[in-house]
């Protein structure tokens, strides 16, 4: 028997991801040089964008197991109370994204409040259903113009308002920050005692139980966290587009663009959401590019094919490729 | 009868549907002490297990932990009170490994990582998971499986621990050693309290017993005894058994 603890596994681990997501920030940071195109500048906005929703979306589908299909709902939300804040009382989008990362929070938690009640794929399709309803009502909300969406007008270049004549470049950084933000507090969460009751709720919650875990309470922390980042987001992508409508930000597949990333990338790691949308999104993207959207779905094949494929080759989720400890079961590989 | 009781079962009773599982069962669990609570396979020992560690809420008596009455208040606050379990199942947390699993039982009583980190390693090494500590909880051995329960159950900080057929299912070597681990327990200052339905493995652990059959308390007292009493030989063997 081994005499001496190692006590520093983890604190190990934990300093190495801030290193090396340091180092990524750094690159991260330098791309858009060499990268001058507007096309892939644009790619590369989106991208980070689904980095951040995903990384939301994975502190509760992903840590807590509580997979949800309706996370659009509290994009939505984010998008709709930042834009109506700009567009109607002139309040800066800087300001209203706190607003709607707040809103989000909110609308989190009054759909855990019944939700959670119910457990597995109950809770996955009522999230589904929430979210349906809520994009029907909007889509004739006539307040907030229904299903013809908002304009937000260009007043003048300001990085107080979100708004630039030239968009692309200025955004990179803003959704960079933005995906920044969401890993920092995935990177937090994780080591606290939150991210240890969360795993515990989601792989045995009469075990948690019996370790003194307040499963439900821990649950709605978890949806307030993810429903905050993820309003936030909606409401960048809002200041980005400067369109929005009950479709493009409430509708049923963004909610599972948002759940994607984690998943193919890895459920409940710290990495996952970010490989997952470095390689959906652009595969999506050019996809669409390439082959049209015009209605004959073969991008939605392509796509498909793509997930299955991964699914069967990598059900750890893409991390598993690098050799970092997976949460469904996976080996210790790296610890050296 | 105990002098100095820290558990104390009073009068429970619990039906399921039409099964009683327990009938008015009394009896006291002295402060320091392993008491082992056995019984052939329906006898209501599971029923009155998760009873005391709140998971079930009897449906008369009570069940007072230090004086205070613990039954009925769930699982979380029976935890909080000082009383902590294994189950008879394992149920580690499979994705977390060693050190993660027992620091989730730490957490029950810190607030923040590090010293929820320092309490589980003092943990695991008492429980000698040393070696294992950064090893998925998945890839353990079933004993080891067992340890780990031991370990995250102690991280809470129990003053009772109830352990659920701890010793079923291992060889003569794994259970000697899950003995020892036992006898460390109590030597920590912590009450145990063990279910097992095979008497046998459990007599030469204990300072005494009580015995269920059908739901009631059919004995109680030293394991000698126990196992002279005619109403335990003749629930575990059968009337021609009796001498």
């Amino acid at each position: 028997m081994a005499t001496s603890p190692r006590p520093n596994a983890i604190t190990r681990r934990r300093t190495r991801e801030l290193v090396v997501g340091a180092a990524l920030l750094v690159v991260l940071a330098l791309l858009p040089l060499p990268i001058a195109g507007t096309y892939l500048r644009g790619l590369m906005v989106l991208t980070l964008l689904y980095a951040g929703l995903a990384q939301g979306w994975n502190i509760l589908g992903g840590y807590c197991g509580q997979i949800s299909l309706g996370h659009a709902l509290y994009f939505g939300i984010g998008a709709y109370t930042s834009t109506l804040l700009y567009t109607r009382l002139g309040i800066p989008p800087t300001l209203g994204l706190f607003a709607g990362a707040a809103l989000g929070a909110l609308a989190a938690l009054a759909v855990g409040w019944p939700c959670f009640r119910l457990s597995g794929h109950y809770y996955a399709i009522a999230t589904l259903v929430v979210g349906l309803m809520v994009l029907l009502l909007v889509q004739n909300w006539g307040f907030v113009n229904a299903a013809m969406g908002i304009t937000i007008p260009f007043r003048t270049e300001s990085w107080v308002q979100l708004q630039f004549r030239v968009a692309v470049l200025p955004f990179y950084y803003v959704m960079l920050g933005y995906a920044a933000i969401a890993w920092i507090v995935a990177w937090v969460v994780e080591g606290s005692r939150w991210g240890y009751i969360w795993r515990a709720v989601k792989d045995d919650v009469a075990a948690a139980r019996s370790l003194a875990v307040r499963v439900f309470p821990s649950k709605m922390a978890a949806a307030a966290i993810s429903g905050a980042i993820v309003g936030a987001g909606g409401a960048l992508y809002a200041q980005y587009v400067g369109f929005i409508d009950p479709d493009s930000v409430l509708g049923l597949s963004l909610s599972v663009l948002i759940a994607l990333p984690a998943v193919v990338g890895g459920v409940g790691t710290l990495w996952g959401p970010l490989l997952g949308a470095a390689v959906l999104i652009p595969v999506q993207q050019l996809s669409v590019a390439w082959l049209g959207s015009s209605g004959n779905g073969v991008d939605l094949m392509i796509y498909g094919a793509l997930i299955m494929g991964l699914a069967l080759a990598r059900p750890q989720g893409l991390v598993s490729l690098f050799g970092v400890r997976s949460q469904a079961g996976g080996e210790v590989v790296d610890d050296a | 009868m105990t002098p100095d009781p820290i558990l104390r079962i009073c009068n429970v009773s619990k039906t399921f549907g039409t099964v009683a599982a327990n009938v008015d069962v009394s009896f006291d669990v002295g402060r320091g002490e392993i008491l082992g609570l056995i019984g052939p396979n329906g006898a209501g020992k599971s029923s009155l297990f998760n009873a005391i560690a709140g998971a079930e809420t009897p449906d008369a008596g009570e069940i007072l932990l230090e004086g205070k009455r613990i039954s009925g208040l769930g699982a979380v606050a029976c935890t909080r009170a000082g009383i902590g379990r294994t189950f008879q199942v394992v149920r580690s947390f499979d994705s977390m490994t060693v050190l993660e699993n027992v620091m989730v039982g730490a957490f029950a009583r810190h607030a923040r990582t590090r010293p929820a980190m320092a309490q589980a390693l003092e943990v695991i090494a008492f429980c000698g998971l040393v070696p294992r500590a950064d090893v998925p909880a998945h890839a353990l051995t079933p004993p080891e499986k067992r340890r780990l329960e031991v370990a995250r159950a102690l991280a809470t900080q129990p003053s009772v621990l109830l352990l659920d057929e701890m010793l079923t299912g291992l060889t003569p070597t794994e259970a000697q050693a899950g003995m020892r681990l036992v006898r460390d327990v109590r030597a920590r200052g912590i009450t145990v309290l063990m279910v097992e339905h095979v008497m046998e493995v459990l007599l030469p652990l204990i300072d005494r017993a009580v015995v269920l059959h059908l739901g009631r308390k059919l004995a109680e007292g030293s394991p000698a005894e126990v196992v002279r009493n005619p109403d335990v030989i003749r629930a575990y063997l059968g009337d021609r058994y009796v001498a």
